[in-house]
C-alpha cells in the first residue's frame, strides 16, 4: 500500500480525525482486529502531544502524519516542529509530583506501552515519533 | 463521538457518569466540570467510565487534577471500570496505583460505605 500522508493545523479538534484516518488504514494494511486500539490510543497520543507543542511554539504550523506498509509492517511517524532536547525520564509514581507538565511526559510514556516499535528523535527542530505494528504482507486488496 | 457528562448525588458521593471519548479536545469539559464540582463542596466523586470509548494521557492528567483537588479537602476520586482497553492505559502508566477502579457503581458505593 501506498505511503499516505496527512497534515494538520495544531488544534486539538483534529487529533481525532488524524486517530481515525491511522486505524482506518492500519485496518486496510492488514493489522489485526486485536491491536487496532493500540494503534489508535499511541497515535492519539503522539498527535496530542505534537499539537500541545505547536501550541506552545509555533501554532501557525501544521503537524505531519506519514503512515505506510514497510515490508509487513504498519509505520506511522507523528512529526512536529516545535523544539524538543528532552523526553522526561520515568520516575516513581507520587501523586504530588503529578503536575501538568509531568502528565505531559505521560503521552511518550502511553506511546511506548503501546507501539510493538517505538523510536522517538528529539532535536531543536521538532520532534519524530514512529512507531510500528505487525500487518499481514502487502494488507488488504479489496 | 464527542463527550457526554452528568452527575448526580447518592449519600454522600457524587456520581459522574462519563460517556464518549476524553482526549486532548474534550478533556476541558471533563475538568471544567470536576472543578466545578469540587467548588460546589462535592468532595467524594465516583467517575462512572463504563460508557467511555476511549481515553488517552490528556484525559488521565484531567483525573489526576481532580483526584489532587479532592484530597486537598480531605475526598476521593474513585472510578468505575471494566473495559479492559480503558483499564490497560491506567497500567500502562501506574495509575492502577492511585485510583481506586472498581467494577460497578454498587460496588464502589459499598466499599465507600465501609470506609464512613
Amino acid at each position: 500500500m501506498a505511503t499516505v500522508e496527512l497534515t494538520f493545523s495544531a488544534l486539538p479538534a483534529h487529533v481525532r480525525t488524524a486517530r481515525l484516518v491511522a486505524t482506518a488504514i492500519a485496518r486496510r494494511t492488514g493489522v489485526e482486529e486485536s491491536l487496532l486500539d493500540e494503534v489508535r490510543l499511541a497515535v492519539g497520543e503522539a498527535c496530542s502531544r505534537a499539537v500541545e507543542a505547536h501550541r506552545v511554539h509555533c501554532p501557525g504550523e501544521p503537524i505531519r502524519i506519514e503512515l505506510r506498509d514497510d515490508s509487513g509492517r504498519f509505520e506511522v511517524t507523528v512529526s512536529d516542529q516545535a523544539p524538543s532536547d528532552e523526553i522526561k525520564q520515568e520516575q516513581p509514581l507520587d501523586l504530588g509530583m503529578l503536575s501538568d507538565s509531568f502528565m505531559s511526559g505521560f503521552g511518550i510514556a502511553v506511546i511506548a506501552g503501546l507501539a510493538d516499535d517505538v523510536e522517538v528523535f528529539p532535536s531543536p527542530k521538532g520532534m519524530r515519533i514512529r512507531m510500528s505494528w505487525p500487518a499481514v504482507a502487502n494488507g488488504r486488496t479489496g | 463521538m464527542d463527550l457526554k457528562l452528568d452527575h448526580h448525588n447518592e449519600d454522600r458521593l457524587t456520581i459522574v457518569e462519563v460517556e464518549g471519548e476524553i482526549d486532548v479536545y474534550t478533556a476541558p469539559r471533563l475538568r471544567e466540570l470536576l472543578i466545578d464540582l469540587v467548588n460546589k463542596g462535592n468532595f467524594h466523586l465516583l467517575v462512572n467510565m463504563e460508557k467511555v470509548d476511549f481515553l488517552d494521557s490528556t484525559g488521565l492528567g484531567v483525573l489526576v487534577g481532580g483526584l489532587k483537588r479532592v484530597r486537598a479537602h480531605d475526598g476521593s476520586l474513585e472510578l468505575v471500570c471494566t473495559q479492559e482497553r480503558i483499564l490497560k492505559i491506567f497500567r500502562i502508566t501506574g495509575l492502577t496505583k492511585v485510583f481506586g477502579i472498581y467494577a460497578s457503581v454498587d460496588e464502589a458505593k459499598e466499599a465507600h460505605g465501609k470506609d464512613k
